[in-house]
């Protein structure tokens, strides 16, 4: 009951839609801090996982880099990072895309690997070129999985995003950070409840694209 | 690197000291993420209809971002290590519920059956039976579990002095002090990787029948677990 009023109360504001600090900037800020750290692990995650899984090898050095990524705490980066380059975005990103490329890179390799072999065969029989199979064979048996892979970096990497605003950077961690230290109840509230929703509207994103992009035939299995 | 391990006094802990309270606040939430997560699988086998709210659940509570949902939690419990111990307890079960409830189904029918056909009740072939055979699986959501909730107890640093290891990087800031930063960094990724070994090593002593070389195996499904969380 407590936090719906605090909820109401930080939407029902209309001070907090206007300006640099309002709802829309905030939020535009956070979709673009999440983007651009996606698609730059994704441009690390989905040649190397596609590759190792297509061949079947180094697995396990994908697994051991994966580990040690997952072993760095996110904070911990990011303050570091902030000490030793300075304030800016790049020092946000590397956080980020750490947090984001070992499940993409783990889930893409596991999908293209355990791909049933018999298609994958008729294929090399039929006198396909290897980038043929991996393309037009591989990636559409294996994209449901590889979705989810990108699906779950960019949730993470979504709520991971508020720790921005620690740095002095945008995003709708300004309102929690700043709410916190205003000792401003209804703001951080307010910010949470709108990073909880971009989340679930990045999963409900995926969902579709799922939905728009895997081939009905790979769905039904 | 001068002062590496030249703690601030404010932090109120010797080096040590932080890695025994960063350890208490990353692992009892797992343990009663598990404790929680045990009847729950049970819950969502029993009752199958039940299994995809129980996800959707989790995963919605999952979305929310750790520092929000401490700064929410201060009103009830306080600046105190409770505050991040509760949501880390309830992000565990995003992997834990489905690593429990995916393992227990998938041991096999026949299995089933010759522990029925032996006279086991219920309640000793869930316990002797089921539970053994979906160790590997159970075993690798506690994995996926324990890394991330290592990883995020430092940001209990940004509440208040809550964040262990976290509060080193947060004096690193302070003092501007890079050097405790990168302690406080590597010592949080050791004890990810000490514990992640601890964990292989508890596997290979319950289930001894499996193969020992299985790290491809075990590292295959931890992702798979972790995003079939999030999928369903």
């Amino acid at each position: 009951m407590n936090v719906l009023t605090f909820v109401q109360a930080f939407f029902g504001d209309s001070a907090h839609w206007h300006g640099y600090d309002g709802i829309p900037s905030r939020f535009l800020e956070h979709v673009q801090y999440t983007l651009l750290a996606l698609a730059v692990a994704a441009a690390i995650g989905l040649p190397v996982g596609l590759l190792t899984g297509h061949t079947g090898r180094g697995g396990n050095a994908i697994a051991v880099v994966a580990n040690a990524a997952r072993a760095l705490p996110s904070f911990g980066l990011l303050v570091l990072s902030v000490l030793l380059i300075g304030f800016g975005l790049l020092p946000v990103m590397i956080p980020l895309v750490v947090l984001a490329v070992p499940p993409i890179l783990v889930t893409t390799y596991e999908a293209v690997r355990t791909v049933d072999p018999a298609p994958v065969d008729a294929a090399r029989g039929m006198g396909m070129p290897e980038s043929g199979i991996l393309f037009r064979v591989e990636v559409p048996v294996a994209l449901p999985l590889i979705l989810s892979g990108l699906r779950s970096a960019a949730v993470q990497i979504v709520s991971t995003a508020t720790i921005a605003a620690y740095v002095s950077l945008g995003g709708l961690g300004r309102y929690v950070i700043d709410g916190l230290y205003q000792r401003d109840y209804e703001k951080v509230v307010g910010g949470a409840t709108l990073v909880a929703v971009l989340a679930l509207v990045t999963l409900a994103l995926f969902w579709a694209v799922g939905r728009f992009a895997v081939s009905p035939g790979v769905r039904r299995r | 690197m001068n002062g590496f391990f030249d703690i601030p006094s404010d932090l109120q802990h010797s080096w040590a000291g932080l890695i025994g309270v960063h350890l208490r606040e990353a692992l009892l939430p797992v343990v009663a993420g598990l404790l929680l997560a045990l009847p729950l699988a049970l819950l969502c086998n029993r009752f199958r209809w039940l299994y995809p709210p129980v996800l959707g659940l989790t995963t919605v509570l999952y979305a929310v971002p750790s520092l929000a949902f401490f700064v929410v939690l201060i009103d009830y419990t306080g600046q105190t290590e409770l505050t991040v111990m509760i949501p880390l307890a309830l992000y565990s079960l995003v992997v834990l519920v489905p690593a429990i409830a995916d393992g227990v189904r998938s041991v096999p029918d026949e299995t089933l059956s010759a522990a029925t056909a032996m006279g086991f009740g219920p309640v000793r072939r869930y316990l002797q039976v089921q539970l053994p055979i979906a160790a590997p699986a159970i075993i690798a959501g506690l994995r996926v579990a324990t890394a991330s909730s290592i990883s995020l107890v430092s940001v209990g640093a940004l509440i208040g002095n809550q964040g262990a290891l976290g509060n080193l990087m947060a004096a690193a800031q302070k003092y501007d002090r890079p050097e405790l930063a990168a302690n406080a960094v590597l010592t949080t990724a050791v004890l990810a990787v000490l514990c992640d070994a601890a964990l292989v090593l508890l596997r290979r002593v319950l289930t001894p029948w499996m193969p020992r070389s299985g790290r491809e195996r075990t590292a295959a499904p931890r992702e798979e677990l972790l995003t079939k969380g999030a999928a369903r």
